[in-house]
């Protein structure tokens, strides 16, 4: 080591260098992360998706892909509605205070229009997609069951707004996502903004 | 000093490998296309101009209709260009199917999305310009610079009908093309026309490459502000060194 | 700072990472002569690391099938978000890596650094040389364009002119009689997998070997014949943070021209990129002119200057084989008192030069079509080529050397 070495000059050197060269690092990593993003394919095979909804059957259930994910749109009968309201204490969240729809469809029936139904049938649990049970009281549910979803993996129940009931793994309703009507016979699910679709 | 020298010669010799390669490839006579990807408004006209015309029987299936806002198209002018069923987020495929259209030209009409990387913009511009009436072809059409190709004149409504004229100077054969009937554009109109449209096939070959220039400049600068730094921090540690 | 101290002791005591850290950086003498010439093998390894970092995020979309592979490639230069910098960061990687590979043998040649101790160094980078040109020759497959599929149906072709067992052998590497679905399966599995897990290995090996019997020095003349009281070498300086700084400083150097290619000129006008590579291979229709990519060039050049005998290729493919394998023998071949060139005389850079205007001459004709003239000077840059080798053991006895100085200049 030679002597007279002005170490301050030194170490302010090495900082800067090191902090540069840190940039850099950081700016070459960026399009490797960026690359794990969904590409510009699954954004467009994510892409919103429009649905006729004239020809479900009141009582039925249609299923549509969006994004991957199994999208249930349940067209509900009068008596189905009726029964929305009548079992609200053995449900976890019956006033979906947790927000898992849009601020639209935070009402009983979860829906923009009462009688459809649009929601993600992805349970909130690990991911099961439960199984439609509309029919009231079958043997194997019980007799307090007034239609809706099971989830098969761990047994949670879901009624027919797709909220969870108590004492079930899944913590949270079943989320709505965003969609919209295009007109009264078409829904476009995946996407909310007003204006021309 | 001469060390110097004959390093930098060396270099030299090296570097210019690819250069003399490139000098003493012959070939025919290309015109120059005055490409520019800056150039927004020429690439949409590019763009609409391929869609309308091209996409009947060329597909460009990498490319994605939505891709389009990248020189300045909006939503509405993308859907303007979509054909019937295509989402946004679609890609670009022939109005004819390719078996139909196998059939039809006797070879598949190739996919567009890199013609420009594997002909070269010059190649491009030179071919669309060179189409002539020709009754010994099925298509009822040949091309100075691709004799034989299967493709039919889908520019004679817009360039007019030419035919292919041969005079002979001092036993020389030159191909000249005339026009017979005029077609709905002016030559100059025609011929910028298809610089748009070339325009269009080279940024469609490689759309990345209107932001890489921009990224590139960052990049080198930040570059030429790391070496000096450590240019500086080098000096500074081989102080130590007699 | 106390316990980070306590944790690499604790480490230390069970693994060996100081004593590593010493022997092979902070303690790794290394001549303090090096000059421009020496930047070259720290790159090589900064270039082999960012071809294993891009590579196995391009493998994450790839798809090695017939019917997928082309449309994958369009997939990550377009789709995938930042994928055609991962593309050109790869494709300009593999090129840059031989640019690097190159200089850095020359070196080797230039300053003696594979005479006595050092032979068995530049055995494993030869080794290594041959490992990723079979590395760059296997990925060239995989963007299953028009030159990557004639590029392999050549090349392959090649072992069928081996007498007796050549069509066998062919179809064996193939696994078809064509290239196909099979070959491109089979060299994606040998491009991603097996050659870079092999050239890594390699590698250590190579800078164990060095690290053994030191660096060589554009003098040519062993440091450590002379050491201080503490048994370092008088003219060594420790590799960190000497060579770390200066290193890092060719590190960037390198890196402004590479990024300068990557964003600017990725095709590097057909020579990175080739033109005909954007057309889908297609088994029926051979391209009008086809060449391998440009590292290859000089040795097919000399495949094509060997006319055919007997009716058979093989003796252009042997001289081509030759050609790439001779430079193992160089520390045999080689008969100078000196190493390096400062100190040889003039027959010996005669020679030199004429070596490199042959290598990068036939370089130049590799890429361009064989016309009679074209073959005709590749005939004698081919036999000037081989004559560097063949003749070295009589040129190198029979000509003047300088004296060598005792201890190392500085340029």
């Amino acid at each position: 080591m030679a002597e007279n070495v002005d170490h301050s000059k030194r170490n302010l050197l090495v900082a800067a260098s090191v902090a540069a060269g840190g940039v850099a690092a950081a700016g070459a990593g960026a399009p490797f992360v960026m690359s794990l993003m969904p590409s510009e394919r699954a954004k467009a095979a994510g892409a919103p998706v429009e649905v006729d909804i004239a020809a479900i059957e009141p009582g039925t259930m249609l299923v549509v892909e969006w994004q991957g994910k199994p999208v249930w749109i349940v067209r509900r009968t009068q008596a189905m509605l009726d029964l929305l309201g009548k079992h609200n204490d053995d449900l976890a969240d019956a006033e979906s205070s947790v927000p898992q729809q849009p601020e639209y469809c935070n009402n009983p029936y979860r829906s923009i229009k009462p009688e459809f139904l649009v929601v993600l049938g992805v349970c909130t649990h690990l991911g099961c997609s439960p199984t439609f049970r509309p029919e009231v009281a079958p043997p194997d549910l019980g007799d307090k069951w007034p239609g809706g979803w099971f989830c098969p993996c761990h047994g949670s129940r879901f009624d027919l707004a797709a909220r969870v009931y108590k004492g079930v793994p899944a913590p949270t309703n079943l989320i709505v996502p965003p969609h919209k009507y295009l007109s009264d016979s078409r829904l476009l699910i995946g996407d909310d903004s007003k204006g021309k679709a | 000093m001469m060390n110097a020298i004959k390093k930098l010669g060396m270099l030299a010799l090296l570097m210019s490998m690819p250069m003399l390669a490139a000098a003493s490839e012959a070939g025919v006579h290309l015109d120059k296309a005055p490409v520019n990807l800056g150039d927004n408004a020429s690439l949409q006209r590019g763009a609409k101009f391929f869609a309308a015309n091209c996409l009947t029987c060329h597909a460009a299936s990498y490319m994605r209709y939505n891709r389009l806002a990248d020189i300045g198209m909006s939503e509405e002018d993308i859907k303007q260009l979509l054909p019937e069923g295509s989402k946004l987020g679609s890609t670009m495929q022939a109005s004819m199917d390719p078996g139909s259209a196998k059939l039809a030209f006797g070879v598949s009409p190739p996919d567009l999305s890199v013609i420009a990387r594997a002909r070269g913009q010059d190649w491009l511009y030179t071919y669309m310009r060179s189409f002539y009436a020709d009754s010994k072809r099925p298509s009822g059409a040949n091309n100075l610079l691709f004799p034989g190709v299967g493709m039919p004149n889908i520019f004679a409504p817009f360039q007019g009908e030419r035919e292919l004229h041969v005079e002979n100077h001092e036993g020389h054969e030159t191909g000249k093309l005339v026009e017979t009937t005029p077609g709905s554009m002016k030559p100059a109109e025609f011929d910028a026309t298809i610089v748009d449209v070339t325009n269009y096939l080279v940024y469609m070959g490689d759309p990345s490459s209107l932001v890489r220039h921009k990224i590139g400049y960052i990049v080198l600068g930040f570059l030429l502000f790391l070496f000096i730094l450590v240019f500086a921090l080098k000096k500074e540690i081989w102080k130590d060194i007699h | 700072m106390e316990l980070l101290k306590k944790l690499v002791g604790w480490i230390d005591e069970r693994l060996p990472i100081i004593d590593a850290m010493k022997a092979h950086v902070t303690e790794y003498y290394a001549p303090k002569n090096f000059n421009f010439w020496y930047f070259f093998g720290s790159l090589a390894l900064l270039v082999f690391v960012i071809q294993i970092v891009s590579g196995i995020f391009l493998t994450m979309s790839y798809k090695p099938d017939a019917q997928l592979a082309f449309g994958a490639v369009e997939y990550i230069m377009r789709d995938v978000q930042g994928g055609w910098l991962l593309r050109y960061i790869h494709s300009t990687g593999a090129s840059m890596f031989f640019v690097v590979l190159y200089l850095h043998m020359f070196r080797g040649i230039m300053y003696g650094s594979y005479k006595q101790p050092r032979e068995l160094l530049w055995i494993i980078g030869m080794i290594l040389y041959l490992a990723l040109m079979a590395e760059a020759f296997m990925g060239y497959l995989l963007p299953w364009g028009q030159m990557s599929f004639w590029g392999a149906q050549v090349i392959t072709n090649l072992f069928s002119t081996v007498p007796f067992v050549g069509t066998d052998l062919a179809i064996l590497i193939r696994g078809d009689f064509v290239i196909s679905e099979a070959t491109l399966n089979r060299f994606f599995a040998l491009h991603v997998a097996a050659i870079p897990l092999i050239v890594v290995g390699i590698v250590v090996v190579h800078i164990l070997a060095l690290h053994k019997v030191g660096s060589n020095n554009p003098d040519g003349i062993e440091i450590k014949k002379h050491k201080d009281a503490n048994g370092h070498p008088l003219d060594g300086i420790p590799f960190h943070p000497y060579y770390t700084v200066k290193d890092s400083l060719g590190a960037v150097a390198f890196l402004f021209i590479f990024c300068a290619i990557i964003f600017f000129a990725p095709d590097m006008g057909g020579y990175f990129l080739e033109y005909n590579n954007f057309v889908p291979a297609n088994p029926f229709k051979t391209p009008e002119h086809i060449a391998p990519v440009w590292y290859f060039t000089p040795y097919y050049a000399i495949l094509r200057a060997v006319p055919p005998m007997f009716g058979s290729q093989f003796p252009g493919v042997v001289a081509m084989g030759v050609g790439t394998v001779i430079f193992f023998f160089l520390p045999w071949l080689d008969r100078g008192k000196v190493k390096s060139i400062r100190y040889r005389g003039t027959i010996y850079k005669a020679f030199l030069a004429s070596f490199v205007i042959s290598f990068v001459g036939l370089g130049i004709l590799g890429t361009l079509p064989a016309t009679e003239l074209y073959t005709l000077i590749s005939r004698v840059l081919s036999v000037v080529y081989f004559a560097f080798f063949l003749l070295m053991p009589w040129y190198t006895k029979i000509d003047k050397t300088k004296p060598e100085p005792d201890r190392v200049t500085s340029k």
